[in-house]
């Protein structure tokens, strides 16, 4: 996904309650630590826990200055696997990328919905075991990091640290994995982000 | 003056500036402190929306022989005749008078 | 704009959305009262304050309240004892302070207030639009609009440096895109140390209740001295100006970034240019580019000062410019030029030595968004058009049903 003169731009997909807007604000955060610049925001309007949600981030490496919403995203994030796919593919650019919360394979996923890149994790399945919860944001932000050359494993993990525990963390991510003077909370989330980089299946057709 | 001396926003820098303003003229009746009936129980003094119920260090020696050691005084300066002293009084000791101007 | 230029104080680079920005700057100003009542999409603003006093990030007494009229009337009643007071709202919060808005300004107290706007109900709608902020213009509150989270901090800093200002005295509203900014995170540079903020805002003397000095503010005055009283207002709003642009060159010094009343892209050699305010200006810079790229001399304005309202900066802006395209937020029905901006504009230029040829658009009305698209079609619409554009009054850009031919 390397294209330095272009905005990056990103659509996550989710249900009120499973962090899409927070993965959405942790992407910009890693981003702005990179030195880029970043811009994060939900769709507008009242929230409510189990609908369908959709949260932006633009990242680019100058100042981004459209506030328009994003119609045609490089990058479409589906944190629910129940939902339907009209409505994540929806705008989703011709060589764009899916990233999909899933049990099934990554080529089946691209064969069926007819996409060229996928990446497939059983992000519910890692959330599950290294938090207790069906909390999966931080799981999908652990795959995207496999293909976004502009920002880092280890940014995404600081600045997960930064945007939910409001924690300063200025080693990498094997360090803090290591470290005990951090909570099992905060350790289940970067458990859950190391493992999910790990396990992501990528299918480029 | 013009605008550029008056202080801004029509703030009173002067506290208490209202003694400036006579407004004993705007009586129709006049109060009138019967001395031997007052009691000096200070109500109209308490009532009195323009604070001009003033108690002075003057002794009163009654009809009936009581010695007080002050006197209620009304400044006709500032009283407007609302009467509400009159109407409070607990012995009628105040009388409206038509003011003769 | 380039965040970050040069400057006396070391800065952080922090992402926060353009609520939180405000509560930043909010906290570096060092207020003393905050009261606000919660409204979306200004909600971010009241919540972070909250959490700064109780964490004991801000020494500051948070009065919580049941409207938005008691908000108000709260900091009155603070800044006229001698505090530093603060308040946020939006749309019909900002409604419901109206009458206290007069009398906040006409005591001449500096309170600041920031404006998340948001259309006004009904139908009820809680998505953006400048309506809230476009019916308060008469209330003698300094307005500045600004247009990323960065001139939201920066913005709420120089509106308490103006209206503490002893020239001015008069409070300040710092207004913003609700949603498109409010909860937009996007990176942004805040002093390291908050004590820069304290060296730009010292804490000046002025007429305040106290008991061993007493005065009376609010007072009423009879016809004879009324007019003189508001005319003082009318100076000190024109004081303003002055007293802005001193401000400006200070933030500069102090913060590195630099902000005029119309700011501009791309418009020096520009035949049309394009002015509107708010987040929308950062479209439109984007949409700027693109026509250039088509080779359509175009350029951008925005109107970051809305009151007092810069007619010279403006003239100077536009300079021979042939078309003049003001894109506007708001609609004040019933006017002959529906788009308040564009009542502006048009009135800066009466039998001025040059005129642009200027048409009125309103665009984004509701949350209705607008994109670069939408800017693209508006100049394709506007040259077409030509003078024949405002005799038909203002265009409502995207309405369906609606015809401009």
């Amino acid at each position: 996904m390397s294209n330095p003169q272009r905005t990056i731009e990103v659509r996550f997909h989710g249900r009120g309650g499973q962090g899409a807007v927070t993965a959405s604000i942790i992407l910009a955060e890693a981003a702005a630590l990179e030195g880029l610049y970043s811009q994060a925001f939900p769709e507008f309007g009242p929230e409510r826990r189990g609908a369908p949600v959709k949260a932006y981030t633009r990242i680019s490496k100058e100042h981004i200055k459209t506030r328009a919403p994003i119609l045609n995203p490089d990058i479409v994030v589906v944190l629910d696997p129940s939902l339907h796919p009209s409505t994540y593919m929806q705008g989703l650019k011709k060589d764009g990328l899916l990233v999909l919360n899933s049990k099934k394979g990554a080529k089946s996923i691209a064969e069926e919905l007819s996409v060229g890149k996928v990446m497939v994790v059983d992000a519910t399945g890692i959330a599950l075991r290294n938090l207790r919860a069906p909390i999966v944001n931080v799981a999908m932000l652990g795959a995207l990091a496999r293909v976004l050359e502009e920002v880092s494993l280890d940014s995404i993990a600081k600045a997960t640290l930064k945007a939910i525990f409001n924690i300063k963390w200025e080693g990498n991510i094997a360090s803090l994995l290591e470290a005990s003077i951090i909570g099992e909370a905060v350790l289940g989330n970067i458990r859950a982000l190391n493992e999910a980089y790990r396990l992501t299946e990528v299918y480029i057709a | 003056m013009s605008w550029k001396e008056i202080p801004i926003g029509g703030i009173i820098v002067e506290a208490g500036n209202s003694v400036k303003r006579k407004t004993g003229d705007w009586r129709v009746f006049k109060p009138v402190i019967d001395q031997d009936k007052c009691t000096r129980c200070l109500i109209c003094w308490m009532y009195c929306p323009d604070g001009v119920i003033e108690i002075r260090d003057i002794s009163y020696k009654t009809s009936t022989g009581r010695l007080w050691t002050t006197t209620l005084e009304i400044n006709y300066d500032h009283c407007k005749g609302c009467a509400i002293c009159a109407e409070e009084c607990p012995v009628n000791a105040i009388e409206l008078v038509e003011e003769v101007k | 704009m380039e965040s970050m230029l040069e400057s006396r104080a070391r800065q952080v680079r922090v992402l926060l959305n353009s609520n939180y920005a405000v509560a930043y700057a909010a906290r570096d100003a060092d207020v003393d009262v905050v009261a606000a009542y919660p409204i979306t999409p200004q909600t971010g603003v009241v919540e972070k304050l909250s959490e700064m006093i109780a964490n004991g990030e801000l020494d500051a007494e948070m009065i919580h309240v049941e409207s938005e009229h008691s908000a108000l009337s709260a900091i009155i009643g603070a800044s006229a004892v001698g505090a530093r007071v603060f308040t946020a709202t939006s749309s019909q919060g900002l409604e419901f302070m109206h009458e206290l808005l007069h009398i906040a300004s006409g005591m001449r107290l500096p309170l600041v207030m920031s404006v998340a706007t948001r259309a006004l109900s009904a139908p009820i709608n809680i998505w953006n639009d400048y309506s809230d902020l476009m019916n308060v213009r008469d209330s003698s509150w300094i307005t500045l609009i600004a247009s990323t989270a960065q001139e939201v901090y920066d913005s709420i800093i120089e509106a308490f440096m103006v209206s503490e200002d002893p020239r001015v005295l008069l409070p300040s509203i710092v207004a913003y895109d609700g949603f498109w900014m409010s909860h937009t995170y996007e990176p942004l540079y805040i002093p390291e140390d908050r004590r820069v903020v304290s060296k730009i805002l010292p804490r000046r003397p002025r007429y305040v209740l106290d008991p061993d000095n007493p005065i009376t503010i609010g007072s009423l005055v009879n016809p004879d001295w009324y007019y003189e009283i508001k005319y003082q207002q009318v100076e000190a709003m024109k004081e303003a100006y002055r007293v802005i642009r001193e401000a400006d060159t200070k933030i500069k010094y102090y913060l590195g970034r630099a902000y005029e009343p119309i700011e501009s892209y791309m418009a020096e050699d520009s035949e049309i240019l394009v002015l509107t305010y708010g987040g929308a200006y950062e479209t439109l810079q984007s949409a700027v580019d693109m026509m250039r790229s088509e080779g359509l001399r175009v350029g951008a304005l925005k109107l970051r000062l809305w009151r007092p309202f810069p007619v010279e900066d403006l003239k100077s802006k536009v300079g021979d410019a042939e078309n003049l395209i003001v894109v506007d937020r708001a609609i004040s029905y019933g006017a002959s030029i529906e788009g308040p901006a564009a009542l502006e504009v048009i009135a800066a230029f009466y039998k001025g030595k040059s005129c642009p040829t200027i048409s009125s658009f309103i665009a984004g009305i509701g949350g209705r968004p607008v994109s670069e698209e939408d800017f693209k079609g508006i100049v394709k619409k506007a040259l077409k058009l030509g003078d024949k554009a405002l005799k038909m009054g203002s265009i409502h850009w995207g309405v369906r049903g609606a015809s401009y031919e």
